[in-house]
């Protein structure tokens, strides 16, 4: 079965490299501690959360603003929670 | 397998700010044009940029180029280029209007022109009275020039390789560059692209030093390509710290919060910028803070159980101000460091955000290197443009509001030059095959097992050493020690492996390739320092605490193969009388 290649842990791990400092250290430690826990749906909401731009997603992550997917807004609230942690 | 071939006219190797203002530049003259980026292009670490850009435009407080150019070369130390800077001020309200018209939205004054905030450095008639220089879209100016310039260069037909990591430059026996090896970050593949000309354009290296403002990404690439090329790295041991770092974390805490009351204390809960700065105290300039922040810890007054920060106190300002006035602070504390600023103080500590030295630039962007005969002599087909250069209008300091100016007026001063230089050279040069192999051999080179160095472990241990060795202070000893533990560092790489041999998105191997050109530029950094028995601007040696122009008014230059030389500052402007070399006081 080929793999789908939207979710490739791979690919996802490497599209946590961002333009600010901020993001990077929030997504890239969340990757290596619970990307590979996270069922083919978590995934999917954590690849359409990497699309989003630097910016959009800062103010995600910052808990100033929420995205509207509820799927992704469960990804942002465990990103956030581990990175105070 | 041999590697694809493709060929374009121009190839830009990097696609923030500056790399996209040359594409859109050659685009629209009609050459073809390569942008290669290791991330999206609109993922570059322009996007980071919060302040403005600097033009004097004169539209809340008078204002004009030549005061803006004072302002420049004072807060370069007189390290700067006043040829580059005049030509720099001069271009800049034009370079704010073309922005303007690729789509950056602007903050806006009642009466419709664009808002100019003030901003440290900024004077009025030559050293006078606060002016207001700094054109900005919100905070997010960065974000809008970069978004801007993208959709434009998509528009004229720019061809992006996205996710591709350049390796190294492509040469001639001659020396003249013929493109780049580039590889496909998705796939693992090798492209080989050709070009009659290249610019680099892949941003800063603050990276070097653990505690830095710095994305991931900023790890030198093409200041180490140039290296590699046999091109010197020009006045490395300029960076600037920013004093408030999260400490541990590296994040900006913005000077607003300063200007707007907070202050900072040490372990014995004193306001200890009061001994420092006793006018200025906590607004006092950033490497004054920066170096007061260091002495504490030093001294052993730092905060935490191991007295390794200060503190930045802002709860006497009230929840409703920070609120109002600094609502991104108080979110990015909760974040990062669990602490409410409304209650609690953020633990800070200086942190590694701007190199001002680069590859050695003239102002039409052409990469210049000294030979027998002469000490600038340009790279035949090799053009440098923003933080990976240095033009140099930075000088041993750079000011707020000024490096998103110099990636435009010089991305696009470049561009025009690079126009000129394809009318003359029609063809493409024969690329020997020799050409493709060293760059070939240090890729694949990670795919072979070799020793037990871990790729992660040694840039930890070579962030730890230069921030150790050649941070906010330095002195002879401690710098000495540095150059000779960056060293070792470079060799034990030599033997270092990763477990990870896949093709698609190997990470590992993304962050072995950069820690190579992060090593090559920490070297370059710490033995441009320890060479340098002066202080100026962001080098402050307690050795040898004074500026020193009689023996030290030059530009460092630092090569792989002959380690240090040293060439002239173009004291002489364009048009208007030289600035001659003065204390700076602020």
């Amino acid at each position: 079965m080929a793999r789908d290649a939207r979710i490739d842990p791979a690919r996802l791990r490497f599209r946590c490299r961002r333009g600010m400092r901020e993001l990077d250290l929030m997504l890239v430690p969340f990757a290596e501690r619970a990307l590979d826990g996270l069922d083919a749906r978590e995934r999917g909401a954590f690849a359409e959360l990497l699309e989003a731009e630097d910016a959009v997603l800062l103010g995600w992550l910052l808990g100033r603003e929420e995205p509207e997917d509820r799927d992704v807004a469960a990804i942002v609230e465990r990103i956030r929670h581990a990175a105070g942690s | 397998m041999r590697p694809e071939r493709r060929r374009f006219d121009a190839l830009v190797i990097g696609a923030g700010g500056g790399g996209l203002r040359a594409a859109l530049q050659l685009a629209n003259a009609e050459a073809t044009v390569a942008v290669v980026s290791k991330v999206f292009p609109t993922r570059s670490h322009t996007v980071a940029a919060q302040g403005g850009v600097n033009a004097s435009l004169a539209n809340v407080l008078p204002d004009n180029w030549h005061w803006h150019m004072f302002d420049t070369i004072k807060g370069s130390d007189y390290l700067g280029d006043q040829d580059a800077i005049e030509y720099m001020c001069r271009a800049a309200p034009k370079a704010v209007y073309e922005l303007e018209h690729f789509g950056v939205p602007f903050s806006r004054l009642e009466n419709g022109r664009i808002y100019q905030r003030a901003f440290g450095g900024q004077s009025q008639h030559f050293g006078g009275e606060q002016a207001a220089r700094t054109c900005a879209a919100a905070d997010r100016t960065g974000h809008a020039i970069l978004h801007s310039l993208y959709q434009q260069n998509i528009r004229a037909r720019t061809h992006f390789f996205d996710e591709h990591f350049a390796l190294d430059l492509l040469r001639d026996e001659s020396g003249r560059v013929l493109g780049a090896l580039v590889f496909d970050i998705a796939t693992g593949e090798s492209v080989v692209i050709e070009a009659k000309v290249t610019l680099l354009a892949t941003g800063g290296a603050a990276q070097v030093y653990r505690t830095n403002t710095n994305a991931l990404i900023n790890t030198g690439d093409g200041m180490a390509m140039a290296l590699r090329a046999g091109v010197p790295l020009q006045d490395m041991e300029f960076v600037q710290f920013h004093p408030t770092g999260i400490a541990g974390k590296g994040m900006l805490i913005t000077e607003g919060v300063r200007g707007e009351g907070g202050y900072l204390v040490n372990g014995e809960g004193e306001r200890f910028m009061e001994r420092y700065a006793p006018n200025a105290r906590d607004l006092a300039s950033r490497d004054v803070v920066s170096r007061a922040i260091v002495t504490e810890i030093r001294e052993g007054r730092g905060c935490g159980p191991r007295r390794d920060h200060v503190l930045l106190k802002l709860d006497h300002l009230g929840e409703a101000l920070i609120n109002r006035r600094l609502p991104a602070i108080r979110e990015t504390a909760r974040t990062f460091v669990n602490a409410d600023p409304v209650r609690d103080p953020i633990p800070v500590f200086p942190t590694a955000h701007y190199t001002m030295g680069g590859i050695p630039t003239n102002r039409h962007g052409q990469v210049v290197a000294p030979t027998a005969d002469a000490p600038e002599e340009p790279v035949e087909g090799l053009y440098a443009v923003g933080e990976c250069a240095c033009v140099s209008v930075h000088g041993a300091n750079r000011l707020g509001g000024n490096s998103l100016l110099d990636i435009v007026v010089f991305g696009r001063a470049a561009a025009n030059h690079m126009i000129d230089y394809l009318a003359e050279h029609r063809y493409h040069r024969p690329l020997p095959e020799a050409a493709v192999e060293g760059p070939r051999a240090r890729l694949d080179r990670w795919d072979e097992a070799r020793g037990e160095a871990s790729v992660p472990e040694l840039r930890r241990e070579l962030q730890r050493t230069m921030e150790e060795y050649a941070g906010v202070f330095r002195e002879q000893e401690s710098l000495d020690e540095g150059v000779a533990r960056v060293r070792a560092i470079r060799e034990q790489l030599e033997l270092a492996a990763i477990g990870d041999h896949s093709r698609v998105f190997n990470t590992a191997r993304v962050e072995a390739l950069e820690l190579v050109n992060l090593a090559d530029v920490a070297l370059a950094v710490v033995t441009s320092a320890a060479a340098r028995r002066e202080s100026r601007g962001a080098h402050s040696r307690v050795d040898h605490p004074d500026r020193d122009d009689a023996r030290w008014l030059k530009h460092s230059l630092f090569s792989l193969a002959e380690g240090m030389d040293y060439k002239p500052v173009r004291i002489k402007p364009l048009t208007v009388d030289s600035f001659p070399p003065k204390e700076r006081t602020y």
